[in-house]
């Protein structure tokens, strides 16, 4: 275990891991407790179809991916605030619609598609320096904004309503949410992949909301757990020689089940209700 | 200021196509004990909404110290129906209480301050829950829930008090100490009572109206047999969930017969 520090990549790979379990501990706190878990798949698979122009007109395809996150984050928070069709049925198509011209445009894209797999799935242990500044930056835009909104974010996602009458942009309130989730999944398909990004986003977050009642300790509780993942990941793929984002998800989902066992026995035995 | 705090003149509003209040006129001044009886589905709930601001009348004007509702409805603390929202949510109940905080903050960001926290205490003393300020919300009663959204709503330091069915889902006992509260609050505030809890509102409120899509006023707080007609038109007993004879004597007799 200890030789491979000595390696830039798994350096690299382990600064990753710190940095998008920033992003995904705090922002999945949100998305568990607000359980927008789908519209953030949504997001994240409509993502592809950025990754796809990336390729098509030769630019990185994380900006691809970060422009079209955002845009469908946009969309999707306008029109399910509209009403009109069912939001479940415009989350579902945003998703394959994403994902369809991610692969039409691949296809239609010139020679050679280098480490298309690494977006589907995700390779953490192949991080460029680059990228760490990238996701640094967004750790950045993301502390800062939960920070500054947090009495704003937690009205609105507590309870819409009342924050209309308190006056508080409640429109512009729950895109920056949706924006600062389309954020985090561009973060988190360099690790784990578009179609894995949602149990990465959600997973740690959960486990947090088992075992506090109060937002700032389920993000901090979600921060080290993915933490703990993503390095747990790492090694069994390293060791195995198998796939680091099926690994990390793997853990993710394994520990979940065992925090759920533990909270249904806990609540069983201590007679208070599991809700 | 002489004039009604909350005005609604000539309102309408319809909901896909379904009328559901029509040619709705009401005034509420500073002393009022307003109670609102009405079937359910009657449009009470939007009534409310509408005042605040919530939904937009088709027709007609609603205003709130003679602006429109979003101007001073943070002059407003709203009661909301029981358990509308998530009360699993990871928050405290100080954290809920602060919320009402917020429609007086103007600085960008929405900070509290410590003269904020002091008010949100204080809202909690006087429902007698401050012991429980750093409590789960989910971690309550029904009765102590109850009294977590009606302290938000003071913390607002409201003129008027709107309450949508607030002793909905709690017991009797609840319910006497709760609208021994409301008595209390109506020296300093405007109340404006909503529910289909006959027997209730006509203890302690002074001026009672019926909606069923058209509302009805009358200035005494007494429920006559021909109101709750008009009301409901249909018999009484079908509609006054829980407490079916205790408003119309006719019914007690038959019940002792």
């Amino acid at each position: 275990m200890i030789e491979i520090l000595g390696y830039a990549f798994f350096r690299h790979a382990l600064a990753a891991g710190v940095l998008i379990s920033v992003a995904c501990g705090i922002i999945g706190a949100y998305v568990v407790v607000k359980k927008i878990a789908l519209i953030s798949g949504g997001i994240s698979h409509s993502a592809f179809g950025g990754i796809g122009l990336g390729y098509l007109f030769g630019f990185d395809p994380i900006l691809g991916a970060l422009g079209v996150s955002l845009a469908s984050a946009l969309g999707i928070g306008v029109a399910s605030r509209r009403g009109g069709e069912h939001e479940d049925t415009l989350i579902a198509t945003m998703w394959a619609v994403g994902m369809a011209l991610g692969i039409l445009f691949v296809s239609l894209a010139p020679g050679y598609t280098p480490d298309l797999f690494s977006y589907l799935f995700g390779n953490i242990l192949f991080i460029p320096a680059s990228d760490l500044l990238l996701m640094l930056a967004l750790d950045l835009v993301i502390v800062g904004a939960v920070y500054l909104f947090y009495n704003e974010l937690l009205a609105v996602t507590f309870d819409e309503e009342f924050a209309s009458i308190m006056n508080i942009p409640v429109q512009r309130i729950s895109l920056l949410l949706l924006c600062l989730t389309a954020l985090t999944v561009v973060m988190l398909i360099k690790a784990v992949g578009v179609i894995l990004v949602i149990a990465l986003l959600t997973l740690p977050a959960a486990i947090g909301r088992q075992h506090s009642t109060r937002l700032p300790r389920i993000m901090g509780i979600a921060i080290i757990l993915g933490v703990v993942f993503t390095f747990a990941g790492m090694w069994i793929s390293y060791l195995l020689d198998v796939p680091s984002g099926a690994s990390i998800v793997l853990i993710s989902a394994a520990c979940y089940g065992a925090s759920t066992l533990c909270t249904r026995r806990r609540h069983h035995r201590t007679g208070s209700p599991s809700r | 200021m002489t004039g009604p705090i909350i005005r609604l003149e000539d309102v309408w509003f319809s909901f896909d196509g379904t009328p559901v209040l029509e040619e709705v006129s009401l005034d509420i001044y500073e002393h009022d004990f307003l109670g609102i009886i009405g079937p359910n589905g009657g449009g009470k709930t939007t009534l409310l909404k509408l005042i605040l601001g919530l939904l937009a009348p088709d027709r007609g004007d609603v205003r709130i110290m003679g602006k429109p509702p979003q101007h001073h409805r943070t002059a407003i603390g709203y009661v909301p129906q029981y358990r509308t929202f998530d009360f699993g949510y990871p928050i405290s109940v100080i954290e809920v209480v602060l919320m009402g905080r917020l429609g007086h903050i103007h600085r960008p960001f929405r900070k509290y301050r410590p003269e904020d926290r002091r008010i949100a205490e204080e809202c909690l003393a006087m429902m007698d829950i401050g012991d429980l300020a750093d409590r789960q919300v989910d971690r309550l009663s029904g009765g102590q829930q109850q009294k977590v959204i009606l302290a938000r709503a003071l913390a607002t330091e409201p003129r008027v008090l709107l309450l949508d069915e607030p002793t909905n889902q709690v017991d009797v006992q609840t319910e006497v100490h709760f609208f021994e509260i409301l008595r209390q609050l109506h020296e300093t505030m405007a109340i404006v009572l909503v529910t289909h809890d006959i027997g209730a509102v006509s203890v302690y409120v002074d001026r009672i109206a019926c909606l069923n899509r058209r509302l009805f006023t009358h200035d005494s707080g007494e429920i006559t047999e021909q109101m709750l007609a008009e009301t409901y038109q249909c018999p009484v007993d079908l509609i006054a969930h829980g407490v079916p004879h205790r408003v119309l004597r006719e019914h007690e007799r038959e019940e002792g017969a």
